[in-house]
């Protein structure tokens, strides 16, 4: 008889007034199964109600990010057998509201994304030939490509958010991913918007809320690093503070 | 219908969020400020499939090559049902594109002096793919999605899955569309729309495709009344994951890999491809072209030269030679999918691979600009058939497609926006109808049968009748087990009762969208006696330009049958002729 694995899976609708609990399904332990792969099962098999978000399942799209036993990971990265003999807890990514089942609600990143202006911003003018079309590219050598590289490779995942207890605390954090990819654009030598991105995260709580717990880059399925942006912009926003004290206006 | 069942009226509205509808979305909100745009995706943006994509993306810049030759390599790829018109088109606006991906800060390879690099890929004569890595199609994505952000006038409806076009007297008028997190159901009206929602490799068992590739946009057309395009030309990669399907990029041979068959033989030499070299030589081996290398699998398989795994037969990739400096540079992400999904190093161990679904090369109809036969109805990226890729793609060329005919069928629709009235008052009474169908479907109590069993019935039929070397009596079988299936997802009930997020309901629109798509494959299939490109027919094994130097149309008849005609190929400079690879 082929081995299972149970997975003790979280439901909720938003439309019942009942809280959100956990529902077992057994699923075939196999070699080469993920997580997702087990959710895909009882999907197709058991219970076509349960919902998840899933898309590519090779770790690249960022859809399905879930607390697998208490931690966030990518469920098609999270293989059965790891978990054997199990029960395998799977719930919705931490510090996020629930829209449904295993699917959170994530509009207060896509809210906070546009702030951090993830978007290359020049203050001169585009390279254009006469008739106004691109006239070749901005040099970048390999060693300045390197320099941002690693923060340009967030998939938006969510991990870092359901790891990070300074968002679960206060939802005003601009978060770690969102920070990240200020940083990524910094870092990037045809670049010139850093004091803009700068004056974003000064304010408020921008970086402010970040207590150095590390979390984020811990559970980060891309190597991304978002703590250590964090740090870089907590000394940017340091020094630009105590320029704003010393300096008259002009002079920043 | 009330007023509220209207959520928002905008000029142009692109259905997809993927590389094609963002590049559009852009290329609206630059040319044409003052227009309302709105991008409506069943997914948020950064999860469409262009994020899977690994390898590059083709625009001549290097110095020596010229557009002539990247035109000459896509008509032969093609197999000479490419349109020459678009293909020119297409090679002169691709550098231009890439560099504007540049400018918007793609993080694309460089030289030491700094200079975008180029790779070799399959097909290609010169040095031409650029590449970021192995994640070209993540950072593109990425990059238009970022940019896309600034501006803050075009309005964004993430997990909202269309369900219909709103076409009234040949022109289109909006859509329906199910928002997901909430259930509601809303017409949203616009006087132009492009169809940017990607290919359809889920009907298919074996696919490098993503979950969400399900041929919406293709079957909203075909509904509509647009026709489907050389819908019999489907691409098998020729280096796929056994199990997941998981796609290893042409990047790996391009940078010197080797295809070995159990006797660790280099069995494209046997293929008309060309002789071994330890260093690659473009156009030749394993830089060959897809379809070539995918069919060359199948003739090791029947000669009994490929290992037996789990999962099929397989044969190896073999990246050791390239050495770990190279493949961390270069490759990383293929070992990343290898240690992670196969639990080997390609560094010191053989990669097995075998043939996967991985592109469509038909698709809805349109001419050079994007615009589909319906009116205010446009069409771009894999979604669309212009067509440039013929009966074979080459890799590199859908990324920029993407970004040349998605610009294109922007500004096309913006400048039709510009000058459409308001939608008619008949469009009120289909967006109700399609109202009441969802709520119907949604009430009907479920019975014996689902939307899973029904879907794996279509991709083993698929996988069965369209394979990589076809038969008129398979293709008509499965004609017929579609016909039956089509039946059978009629009566299908949904037990997801919830409003929000009801995947179940999702799912079965979806099947019904990839039934349409596979239907049109198979009949346009039949009706091509010959072989060509991607479609090989051991009972018309010769390549016949006299009766099928033609594209085929499928329009969709009264009843629900598919009805094939018939469409010259443009032919500018280049008369048809052999492919030649590796000679």
């Amino acid at each position: 008889m082929e081995s299972t694995i149970r997975l003790s899976v979280t439901r909720w609708r938003p439309d019942k007034s009942t809280p959100p609990g956990q529902q077992e399904y057994e699923v075939p332990l196999r070699k080469e199964w993920t997580v997702l792969d087990g959710l895909n099962h009882i999907k197709d098999e058991i219970d076509q109600t349960l919902a998840f978000r899933w898309s590519c399942r090779m770790g690249i799209c960022g859809s399905c990010g879930m607390n697998v036993n208490g931690e966030p990971r990518l469920t098609c990265g999270a293989f059965l057998s790891d978990y054997a003999p199990g029960p395998i807890r799977v719930e919705p990514l931490a510090n996020f509201p629930i829209a449904r089942d295993l699917v959170v609600d994530m509009s207060d990143f896509m809210k906070k994304l546009p702030r951090m202006k993830p978007w290359i911003i020049r203050d001169d003018d585009a390279l254009l030939d006469g008739d106004g079309e691109i006239d070749g590219e901005y040099l970048q050598t390999p060693e300045e490509l390197d320099a941002y590289k690693q923060f340009s490779m967030c998939i938006n995942c969510m991990l870092c958010y359901a790891a990070c207890p300074v968002y679960g605390l206060d939802p005003d954090f601009v978060g770690p991913a969102a920070i990240a990819l200020a940083e990524r654009y910094d870092l990037d030598s045809r670049d010139h918007g850093a004091r803009e991105r700068l004056d974003v995260l000064i304010e408020h709580e921008g970086v402010w809320g970040c207590t150095f717990v590390g979390e984020c880059t811990r559970v980060c399925p891309k190597h991304v690093d978002p703590a250590g942006a964090i740090q870089r912009y907590k000394l940017k926003a340091a020094q630009q503070t105590v320029k704003a004290f010393l300096l008259p206006r002009g002079m920043r | 219908m009330s007023e509220d069942a209207v959520v928002a009226d905008h000029d142009v509205l692109l259905v997809g969020g993927g590389g094609a509808g963002l590049r559009a979305a852009i290329a609206i909100a630059e040319t044409e400020p003052g227009l309302d745009v709105a991008v409506v995706s069943k997914v948020y943006p950064m999860r469409s499939h262009t994020v899977s994509a690994e390898g590059g993306a083709a625009a001549v810049i290097a110095e020596g090559d010229t557009l002539d030759e990247h035109a000459y390599d896509t008509v032969s790829g093609s197999d000479w049902l490419g349109d020459q018109d678009a293909i020119e088109a297409f090679v002169k606006e691709a550098p231009r594109e890439l560099l504007q991906l540049e400018h918007w800060g793609c993080p694309w390879s460089r030289q030491p002096d700094g200079r975008v690099a180029v790779r070799a890929f399959g097909g290609m004569k010169r040095m031409r793919t650029w590449f970021a890595a192995d994640k070209t199609g993540f950072h593109m994505l990425h990059t238009l999605f970022q940019t896309s952000l600034k501006y803050s006038g075009m309005t964004r409806y993430d997990e909202w899955f269309v369900t219909r076009l709103l076409v009234d007297e040949g022109r289109v008028h909006g859509v329906v569309a199910v928002e997901l997190a909430s259930g509601r159901i809303r017409a949203i009206t616009a006087r132009a729309v492009v169809l940017a929602t990607g290919g359809c490799g889920k009907v298919f068992p074996f696919t490098t495709n993503a979950n969400i590739n399900t041929g919406d946009g293709m079957a909203l057309a075909y509904r509509g009344g647009a026709p489907m395009k050389d819908a019999e030309f489907v691409q098998y990669h020729p280096t796929g994951l056994p199990f997941t399907g998981i796609l290893i990029t042409e990047a790996t041979r391009a940078e010197g890999g080797w295809l070995l068959n159990k006797d660790g033989y280099r069995y494209l030499q046997d293929y008309d491809l060309g002789v071994p070299t330890p260093e690659p030589q473009l156009r030749s081996m394993e830089l060959g072209p897809r379809d070539r290398l995918s069919q060359a699998f199948v003739h090791e398989v029947a000669k009994g030269r490929t290992l037996d795994s789990e999962w099929g037969p397989i044969v190896h990739l073999d990246l050791r030679h390239l050495g770990e400096k190279l493949i961390d540079t270069k490759l990383p992400f293929v070992r990343e999918l290898c240690l992670k999904y196969e639990r080997i190093d390609p560094v010191t161990e053989l990669i097995p691979v075998r043939p996967v679904v991985h592109y469509m090369m038909g698709g809805v109809h349109t001419d050079i600009d994007g615009a589909t036969p319906i009116a205010g109805l446009y069409a771009a990226g894999e979604t669309a058939c212009v067509s440039i890729n013929g009966a074979n793609r080459l890799g590199s060329n859908s990324l920029p497609e993407c970004l040349v005919f998605g610009a294109r069928a922007g500004r096309a629709a913006a400048s039709y926006a510009a000058s459409a009235g308001p939608p008619p008052a008949a469009v009120a009474a289909q967006a109700s109808d399609e109202v009441r169908r969802l709520e119907r479907l949604l009430g009907t109590p479920p019975g014996d049968d689902s939307v899973a069993p029904i879907r794996t019935e279509m991709q083993t039929t698929m996988e069965e009748a369209a394979g990589i070397y076809r038969t008129g009596a398979a293709m008509a079988a499965g004609a017929d087990r579609l016909r039956e299936l089509q039946e059978r997802s009629t009566r299908v009930g949904i037990w997801d009762t919830s409003q929000s997020f009801n995947t179940e309901l999702v799912a079965a629109l979806e099947l019904a969208n990839m039934l349409d798509v596979a239907e049109c494959m198979l009949a346009s299939g039949l009706r091509r006696e010959e072989s060509r490109g991607a479609h090989q027919r051991t009972d018309f094994p010769e390549r016949d330009d006299a009766r099928f130097l033609t594209h085929h149309l499928v329009e969709r008849d009264p009843d629900g049958s598919p009805r094939v005609s018939e469409l010259p190929v443009t032919i500018t400079r280049w008369q048809p002729g052999e492919r030649v690879y590796g000679r």
